[in-house]
């Protein structure tokens, strides 16, 4: 029975329980609703909840420890003779789960039966051809001890399967039963589902908790197999980036950080000073219509999505900079460059700093613009030399969110820097950035879990601390200079 | 409160610093000042007084152009600063308020050292040439602002560490600093407590000697016990202006006995 | 008060400025000229911010126009019975048993006759060469046609074939007879007969209706690739990311804002929130990898991650602003329902809800077309795979292999035919229409249910 049937009986049982409950409120009552302690939806809505809830939570649950468990115990079945040499258990154990995959679609196709299946054994059938019939594609030939255990892997999920919905059922039906049959007038129905309703909302602000917790788990988890795999001293320091196919990869950060920084820098430079620029313009010199104009025209940037740009840094400011800057000058000839990248993130990063410096400035106190003008100062003067020192915390701050978005960002760097890793000051060469190569890694076609693809998870977790510590850094600075005027 | 000797009041006629002759104020649709005549005097304080609204800040703001700064609002009519007209075209309201400087209702010391808020003005306007000559601008302006001795130990200190109080008196000692020859005041003491305007007041008695004065309050008593002069504003118009002493003990129109006797405001 | 007295205070020569208003004197001009620079920089950046908009837009635009119109080249075919249906049976089974491969033929045989009909000589180029300037796509598309109604066999039937990418590209100006010389795929002389079959009215370009329906096609045939199943694996992904971020965003919002206690806990929480928001979209493509195609065994390139993912991801926005709307329904609402003796719940569900509705479905809104943009994450979770296929209705379909629009964006621009650039363009164009549609929405609704309290 496929997940989606199975949550779609929980929910009609759910929809049953809300109608038969509250019936049962009403004639336990003996028709007369005064009588009862709540409002006669309440009893419908926490045999409703009773039914649906606990029954959907446990299968949530299974589903997402089910491989786990299924995983551990396949995982100790496989004989060390047929790991590979240089192969590791988790390589065997995602063909395990292929060939598994692939004998689900042979019998369901009807090209073998079960009873076939039963017999069928590595050693004397071409798993490798049959397998292939149905578009799964393996390396080598299966060995006997992988193949049973695909067929236990296979035997497993179904028996899983088939206990999971039975045990859902029986939670949906026993806590139906349960909070139906303890329907009586004096039972005090709305408490109970208001408390299941407070719990349920609690237990939707701590998916955000789960949120970090997982990607901290995820990226923890893999960073510390890549580390086992290849020295951590090699990660950080070694100044070359050269993953190789077949083992012996020189996986240093430093030329990717170096790439980087070099974009968010340039990015920077372009969009804070336009940025600060137009913010003070639209708020402290333009007339009402053009700052009704532009304050919108310019935030549509903000809306656009970065594929976006990523696209107009590859088929026009790339080739524009090349064929009118870079090559006249001598000084290059790759349309995707740090400069292409970085004039183009700029550009995406304007709104962003233009409205966080606009809220920044406005919430100078015009007392302060007062007593500038009061002493004679020019309006550049008192933005220049009273507003921005007033608001330069906040403006700081903004900077370093702007900062944090240029390193974390992806779609434009994959389509604009670039895909060599350089350590190199030209910024008409092309260079890579972390997030090119946690996606070049991530969607190629090594191993799983090879240390070309787990390098991915050390440079995300290094992303990932990177810009945390910017945003904290920059909150904190923030929220401590709004305090400063409230 | 009464017990100043209004009397003793020096009644000499001095040369006049600022004079306006019809002048309008609209904020949007809004009629503020009403054709409003005056003569302010040199070294000399004006008090400006009335119930909330009647325009007399409106009116205030207009003798630096601070008005300019708000783009809804309107001034027509006259004003002359020894003579030239303040509102003509050639007129850069940056000089303008160099020569009239402006203190206001609450306190508003730039987020920068004692030091840097006193010497904000006489930098822009480039009124040293060298930094010993800044140190003493700023030393002057301090006494001037009658809180030298607080402050002269921690210069570097911010300005808005100090109390409501000290920063009302640095705002004046950074307002002495530029060396205007008017000083406009709107309701400077509004936001202290009484023994800091006490302080205050006896500053603007002092500050007499050299500029000339300008205060708005809303404190009846405050303006008997500084002033010279005194305008009565009330919805726009200058009802009433003359000595300080002839309006609060014969005023000649019925309204400004009214406000003065408390019937309205 | 002593120190305001003190001799040394007073100004030793009191420096009495008596300068003239009317002239300004020379340190005033140069500030006022610095004033002027000053302005001029704002207006300058304004221009360059608005320059920057209008640049990006046109270029999207001007590449990407043209891909909502294609060439067709208008021929009659004949079915030929003796190619299609040996057996004469009219078996749909055993008809579907002739591949594409052997309805290339007829399209070649009815490109020449119809040629011929018309009066439009070869010129020197073999019936291969003038085939050439039919898509390697047109075969499928008349094996589809006939196995939709097999009884067509047999009869000669007018049809509009997809004309080769770069006789597409020669009528939108992308292919030159300069760059044919050098092309290997196409030649002047192939170019020359498109020409002349154009005037002949045998070839056209219009609307392409196909651009928004087909799937992707290989990296050989341009001119067939589609937006069909990038649109259907969006939307999916956009019901999944409704679905689960709008209830768990507007429940979590009602815990923080309504009922939770100041403590540690809850200020965990909200610290969680504001960092979740900052945190760069790559890195919960890393997560669904991690978690819901490796951990929990969740197939590859599926709307069910993706919408997973990107349901993370618009969490915090859609918690924000629902928050932001709840704080601006005011307490006295509230102390109303709890004056009638509602339970704290029942003021929150009956009366504060309904009243910050409008703003919370802003929020989702500007979530979803935030998430309906998200490129990064998607790719690391396998939907950059080349997909051909439907994915079949809901609920399975969720769980099968699907494109979305941004990351066939990417996708096209990966392909060596520059074709594909303006594939991509178009894609943009489509994407970009969808944005300013649902943020429309979310103005309309915040102009309509504007409410000052």
């Amino acid at each position: 029975m496929s997940a989606g049937i199975l949550i779609t009986i929980v929910l009609v049982l759910a929809i049953v329980g809300f109608v038969l409950g509250r019936r049962r409120a009403v004639a336990t009552a003996g028709g007369d609703g005064r009588r009862l302690h709540s409002l006669p939806g309440y009893y419908g809505q926490s045999v409703a909840l009773f039914a649906a809830v606990p029954a959907l939570l446990l299968m949530a649950v299974w589903l997402f420890m089910q491989p786990v468990v299924i995983d551990g115990r396949i995982g100790e079945m496989i004989p060390d003779s047929a790991v590979p040499d240089g192969g590791s258990r988790g390589l065997v154990m995602s063909d395990v789960r292929r060939i598994a995959d692939g004998i689900e679609q042979l019998v369901d196709q009807g090209l073998v039966s079960e009873t076939d299946l039963a017999t069928m054994r590595a050693d004397f059938t071409n798993v490798r051809g049959r397998l292939g019939e149905v578009g799964i594609a393996l390396g080598s030939n299966v060995s006997p001890g992988v193949f049973e255990a695909a067929k236990v892997y296979r035997d497993a999920n179904r028996t899983g399967g088939l206990i999971m919905t039975i045990a859902v059922l029986a939670v949906a039906a026993a806590c139906f039963a349960w909070s139906y049959l303890r329907i009586k007038p004096d039972l005090r129905a709305r408490n109970i589902s208001e408390t299941f309703v407070m719990a349920l909302l609690i237990g939707s602000s701590l998916v955000a908790i789960l949120t970090t917790v997982g990607i901290v788990a995820s990226l923890v988890v893999e960073t510390f197999h890549f580390f086992q795999m290849y020295p951590a001293s090699e990660f950080f320091f070694s100044t070359t980036w050269n993953p190789q196919f077949r083992g012996g990869s020189d996986l240093g950060i430093l030329p990717l950080l170096w790439g980087t920084l070099y974009v968010s820098f340039v990015a920077l430079v372009v969009a804070v000073p336009i940025g600060l620029m137009i913010a003070i313009y639209l708020s402290e010199y333009a007339s009402k219509t053009l700052r009704s104009l532009a304050k919108p025209a310019i935030e549509i940037l903000a809306g656009i999505p970065t594929i976006v740009y990523g696209l107009f840094a590859l088929i026009t400011v790339g080739p524009f900079i090349r064929d009118w800057i870079a090559e006249p000058t001598g000084l290059g000839s790759s349309s995707s460059s740090v400069l292409t990248a970085g004039v183009v993130m700029g550009i995406m990063l304007i709104p962003f700093v233009s409205s966080l410096s606009d809220d920044i400035i406005n919430s100078v106190p015009q007392a302060m613009r007062d007593g500038a003008y009061g002493l004679g100062a020019t309006r550049s003067e008192t933005i220049r030399q009273v507003v921005l020192p007033a608001a330069l915390p906040g403006v700081v701050g903004a900077i370093l969110l702007a900062a944090s978005r240029a390193i974390g960002e992806t779609m434009i760097v994959v389509l604009g820097a670039g895909a060599a890793a350089k350590l190199g000051l030209n910024p008409f060469d092309a260079m890579t950035t972390v997030t090119v190569k946690i996606v070049s890694q991530l969607t190629g076609d090594t191993e799983f879990a090879s240390p070309e693809t787990l390098v991915a998870f050390a440079l995300g977790l290094t992303l990932f601390v990177f810009t945390l510590g910017l945003n904290v850094l920059a909150l904190y600075i923030v929220r401590k200079y709004r305090e400063q005027y409230e | 409160m009464y017990d100043n000797p209004l009397t003793k009041r020096d009644a000499v006629t001095k040369e006049v610093k600022i004079s306006a002759r019809g002048c309008q104020v609209y904020y949007g649709d809004t009629h503020a000042i009403k054709d409003v005549d005056v003569d302010i005097e040199d070294k000399t304080v004006t008090a400006f007084i009335g119930p909330s609204g009647c325009g007399k800040s409106t009116f205030l703001r207009c003798l630096n152009r601070m008005n300019d700064t708000i783009d809804v609002c309107r001034v027509e009519g006259d004003i002359r600063l020894d003579g030239e007209d303040i509102y003509d075209p050639k007129v850069d309201p940056v000089q303008l308020r160099a020569k009239v400087g402006m203190v206001f209702q609450k306190p508003n010391p730039f987020p920068k050292s004692i030091y840097d808020n006193v010497a904000y003005g006489p930098k822009i306007h480039g009124m040293s040439r060298n930094k010993a000559e800044l140190d003493e601008i700023v030393e002057r302006a301090l006494r001037r602002g009658a809180i030298w001795d607080e402050v002269k130990d921690r210069l570097d200190a911010p300005g808005t560490g100090l109390s409501g109080g000290q920063q009302q008196r640095l705002c004046i000692a950074r307002a002495v600093a530029t060396e205007p020859e008017v000083l406009l005041m709107d309701e400077p003491c509004s936001a202290l407590d009484p023994i800091a305007t006490a302080q205050v007041e006896e500053l603007i008695d002092e500050l007499r000697e050299q500029y000339s004065v300008v205060i708005v309050t809303h404190s009846m008593q405050q303006a008997a016990r500084v002033s010279q002069k005194t305008a009565f504003f009330h919805l726009g118009n200058l009802v009433e202006y003359g000595e300080t002493g002839q309006i609060f003990t014969n005023p000649q129109d019925p309204r400004t006995e009214s406000y003065i006797t408390g019937r309205i405001g | 008060m002593t120190d305001a007295t003190d001799p040394s205070a007073q100004p030793a020569a009191a420096p009495q400025r008596r300068s003239s208003l009317l002239q300004l004197d020379e340190r005033t001009r140069r500030r006022n000229a610095a004033e002027a620079r000053f302005r001029l920089m704002g207006l300058i950046a304004v221009t360059i911010g608005i320059l920057a908009v209008i640049g990006l837009i046109s270029s999207i635009l001007f590449n990407g126009a043209s891909s909502f119109r294609q060439t067709f080249i208008t021929l009659d075919v004949y079915l030929d019975p003796a190619k299609l249906d040996k057996a004469g049976t009219r078996d749909p089974e055993a008809i579907s048993k002739v591949t594409t491969f052997g309805y290339a033929p007829l399209l070649q045989k009815g490109l020449v006759d119809t040629m011929a009909a018309q009066g439009i000589a070869l010129d020197g180029l073999t019936a291969k060469q003038a085939a050439e300037l039919i898509s390697k796509e047109a075969p499928a598309q008349l094996r589809r046609y006939v196995m939709a109604d097999v009884s067509r066999i047999g009869q000669t039937v007018t049809f509009d074939v997809l004309a080769a990418g770069r006789i597409d590209g020669y009528f939108k100006g992308r292919v030159t007879m300069e760059s044919a010389a050098l092309d290997r795929n196409v030649s002047p002389e192939q170019l020359m007969l498109a020409d002349r079959l154009k005037e002949a009215g045998m070839l056209r370009t219009k609307f392409n209706l196909d651009f928004f329906t087909a799937p992707d096609a290989s990296d050989t045939r341009p001119e067939a690739a589609g937006l069909g199943v990038a649109i259907l694996g969006s939307a999916y992904m956009m019901l999944v990311v409704l679905v689960l971020a709008l209830p768990l965003g507007v429940a979590a919002s009602i815990y923080l804002e309504e009922f939770a206690p100041k403590n540690r806990f809850t200020d965990l929480i909200e610290v969680n929130i504001s960092n979740l928001a900052a945190v760069p979209s790559i890195v919960f493509g890393i997560l669904g990898l991690a978690v819901f195609i490796n951990f929990a065994g969740l197939p590859q390139s599926a709307p069910i991650v993706g919408g997973l993912v990107l349901t993370l991801m618009t969490l915090p926005t859609i918690i924000i602003a629902t928050r932001a709307s709840l704080k601006a329904v005011p307490p006295s609402i509230r102390d109303a329902a709890l004056g009638v003796g509602a339970s704290k719940m029942q003021s929150v569900f009956h009366h504060v809800l309904p009243l910050a509705m409008p703003g919370i479905l802003t929020g989702t809104i500007i979530g979803l077309a935030q998430a309906l943009g998200e490129t990064a994450p998607l790719l690391l979770i396998g939907m950059v795979a080349f997909v051909r296929e439907y994915p079949s209705g809901p609920p399975d379909g969720f769980f099968e292999p699907a494109a979305a629009l941004p990351v066939q964006v990417y996708n096209w621009t990966q392909r060596g035919d520059p074709a594909f650039v303006e594939r991509a363009s178009g894609a943009i164009i489509v994407l970009l229409v969808f944005l300013v549609i649902m943020n429309a929405i979310a103005i309309i609704l915040r102009r309509r249910f504007e409410r000052r309290w």
